[in-house]
């Protein structure tokens, strides 16, 4: 029962374990729903997903399996008799209707034309004035315009039915795998907190001190816990210009914000790639550059290295000598690419662009060769692990 | 024995769905949500309801999972020995017990809180699988086993500081407390102020919500400030119109600190509302 959805639940990497599906059953078995898909969709979310980062991906697997299957009350409707329908469409509709009916030939030339398009039509169907669907000029389906239309899954409450809860598709921005917005702002930062707070054994703890002592019948017994400092230190290097100045923001204020957690962090600006000069304010940043090797020599090689930038570009940015559009660049920018990384061994690159589209760009290739493949998506997935890269790298 | 939501918590169908899962099967109950959405009061609700007992455990960073077992005071029995008191020989008179431990014992089935989960260290959910998963745990000083009477309703809350670990969040059910719409919203503020006027409710719901939307605020005004504000409201005799005339975003509502407590987003959004004035 149920296994094929647990399976795509699998599939469209919803983290669910077998035990969770056992315990959906359970609570099946146990009837703490009956009949109501809703709460079958609440019932089965409350199991089966413990991340609200994952529910939009659940909605969407469920949308797909359970397609077509309604409320049990609205599935018992399919078996009512012919004859019943029949009477009461007499019943209700008007002589008018009755006429329109006639026009269509007839109340079984109605049922029979229902019937095979329900074979036909593949899939839902919204819109349009041929299909079974909601909202069309067919005459089946609910919602439509045209008179002699059969009603099929609808209601009273039409606000309800009319989008599933599922389709509504509320938890989309939770998401971990799409864009930084301004509430994945806040967990980023504590991710990035997490990375910025760790340190060795190192603090003596008096109190753990005194009970393991006592618990020691008085013999000394030093412990020690582990000392939260800021220690980390962060080299950043934003791409700005054009179409990254808006992610720049994000970043930046993401950084800035968690700036108190972090020992140093120094920003750096570039445009497309680095050469052999960066600038610091962004606002004057022709009259003031500075030598990247000034840079590297400032600071020791326990920085860790962050580059921001979607490395979209012309291949000749990377790999020749002028190949910059601003200036003529003497040394080419794998070159100075390769120093950087020469001289901070933990270093990566956040791309905002989908990680999807990578492959069509020729530079991002280059760029993520560069990089030994520590390109990682800024997105909330790509900075945890783009971090945890990070955070191994000290060890 | 279903919870329904209580004439002072209104609780979405979902969330209830949640709540009487979590009493059939025994399973805790993990909440998660914005800050100010009702997750501690759940708890409190789901015992005045029921008419369980509560036993409410929060969680510091400096908390630890045998805390809520027990916890042997050693150092009490140090200082008993050097006196030479009686008591010292049986082990039993310096266990303290923790509030598991009391949920545990309690004669009628009691609902248990832990609050703020995610304060506490990373390996504190991991330790206290067991003793989620079987309802019992071993003391070792005394050689006891304590095994729960009755099953307690179990319901964490985390405001999501931490990943928790995936071995923990298997044992539990998880529901996230979405921020309510306006309907149930106007359903909540009815519950706390019955009397409040209608048109007045209106004005400050618009208002409200249109605040949440202000682009780049620190922290988003909740439920919990919603109400406090109405409070305000109700107590200062703010005139309807005060409210409602006017375009959300456009003005500054009265006693607007209530909603905003960052005196960063204060500045924000009078700056805005500044600049949308003199485009008018």
């Amino acid at each position: 029962m149920l296994v094929d959805f647990f399976l795509q639940l699998k599939q469209a990497k919803v983290p669910v374990t077998i035990r969770e599906y056992l315990s959906l059953l359970e609570a099946l078995d146990r009837q703490v729903v009956w009949g109501r898909v809703e709460d079958f969709y609440y019932l089965a979310r409350l199991c089966l997903v413990k991340d609200e980062t994952h529910f939009d991906k659940f909605d969407r697997v469920f949308a797909r399996y359970f397609e077509g299957v309604t409320d049990l009350g609205e599935e018992l409707e399919g078996h009512i008799p012919e004859e019943w329908l029949r009477r009461l469409a007499e019943l209700v509709l008007s002589e008018e209707e009755k006429a329109q009916v006639v026009a269509l030939g007839g109340f079984e030339k109605l049922m029979e034309t229902l019937k095979q398009r329900l074979a036909e039509q593949q899939g839902r169907h919204q819109g349009g004035n041929r299909w079974i669907g909601t909202s069309g000029r067919s005459p089946f389906g609910s919602y439509g315009y045209n008179p002699e239309g059969v009603r099929i899954g609808q209601e009273g409450s039409r606000h309800r039915r009319a989008v599933k809860v599922w389709d509504r598709r509320e938890f989309k921005n939770l998401d971990g795998s799409v864009e930084l917005g301004t509430r994945n702002i806040k967990v980023a930062l504590r991710r990035l907190r997490h990375f910025a707070r760790e340190g060795a054994p190192v603090e003596l703890d008096l109190p753990g001190t005194i009970r393991a002592t006592a618990k020691n019948a008085g013999y000394l017994d030093l412990q020690m816990v582990p000392k939260l400092h800021n220690k980390v230190k962060v080299l950043l290097f934003f791409d700005v210009g054009g179409s990254m100045d808006e992610h720049i923001k994000v970043c930046e204020e993401l950084f800035s914000a968690a700036r108190a957690e972090f020992k140093a962090l120094e920003y750096y600006y570039f445009h497309n790639f680095v050469y052999e000069s960066v600038w610091s304010d962004n606002q004057r940043y022709r009259a003031e550059r500075i030598d990247l090797w000034e840079v590297i020599h400032t600071y020791g090689p326990d920085y860790k290295l962050i580059f921001v930038g979607d490395a979209a570009m012309s291949p000749y940015e990377i790999s020749m000598v002028g190949g910059s559009v601003e200036h003529f660049n003497e040394e080419a920018g794998y070159v100075w690419g390769q120093r950087l990384l020469d001289a901070y061994k933990d270093a990566i690159w956040l791309n905002p662009t989908p990680q999807g589209w990578w492959h069509f760009t020729q530079s991002i290739g280059m760029v993520g060769q560069l990089m030994e493949g520590r390109m990682f998506p800024l997105t909330l997935e790509g900075i945890e692990e783009g971090i945890r890269l990070l955070s191994k790298g000290s060890a | 024995m279903r919870f329904t939501g209580t004439e002072t918590y209104v609780a979405t169908d979902d969330l209830n769905l949640a709540v009487n899962a979590a009493i059939t099967l025994g399973r805790p109950l993990l909440i998660k949500g914005e800050p100010g959405t009702g997750k501690t009061m759940l708890a409190e609700e789901v015992a005045r309801a029921l008419g369980m007992p509560l036993y409410q455990w929060h969680v510091k960073s400096t908390t630890k999972a045998n805390q809520g077992l027990y916890e042997y005071d050693a150092v009490s029995r140090l200082r008993d020995s050097q006196l030479g008191d009686a008591r010292v020989h049986e082990i039993g008179n310096y266990i303290v017990k923790g509030k598991l431990w009391e949920a545990f014992e309690s004669e009628q089935r009691a609902v248990l809180l832990i609050d703020e989960i995610d304060k506490a260290d990373i390996e504190f959910p991991n330790d206290l699988l067991q003793e989620l998963d079987r309802m019992e745990f071993y003391v070792y000083e005394t050689r006891q086993l304590i095994k729960a009477r009755h099953r307690p309703v179990i319901i964490i809350t985390s405001n999501n500081e931490k990943e928790l670990p995936d071995a923990f969040l298997r044992r539990c059910f998880f529901h996230y407390i979405r921020f309510p719409d306006t309907e149930t919203m106007t359903q909540i503020v009815e519950v706390h102020y019955p009397g409040i006027k209608q048109v007045l409710l209106k004005g400050a719901l618009e208002t409200f919500f249109g605040m949440r939307e202000v682009p780049g605020l620190k922290k988003k005004p909740s439920t919990s400030e919603l109400l406090d504000w109405l409070k305000l409201l109700v107590a200062e005799e703010i005139p309807a119109e005060a409210l409602h005339s006017r375009e959300p975003g456009k003005t500054i509502p009265p006693l607007h600190g209530a909603l905003l407590k960052n005196e960063q987003d204060l500045g924000l959004f009078e700056r805005l509302v500044g600049i949308s004035r003199r485009g008018r």
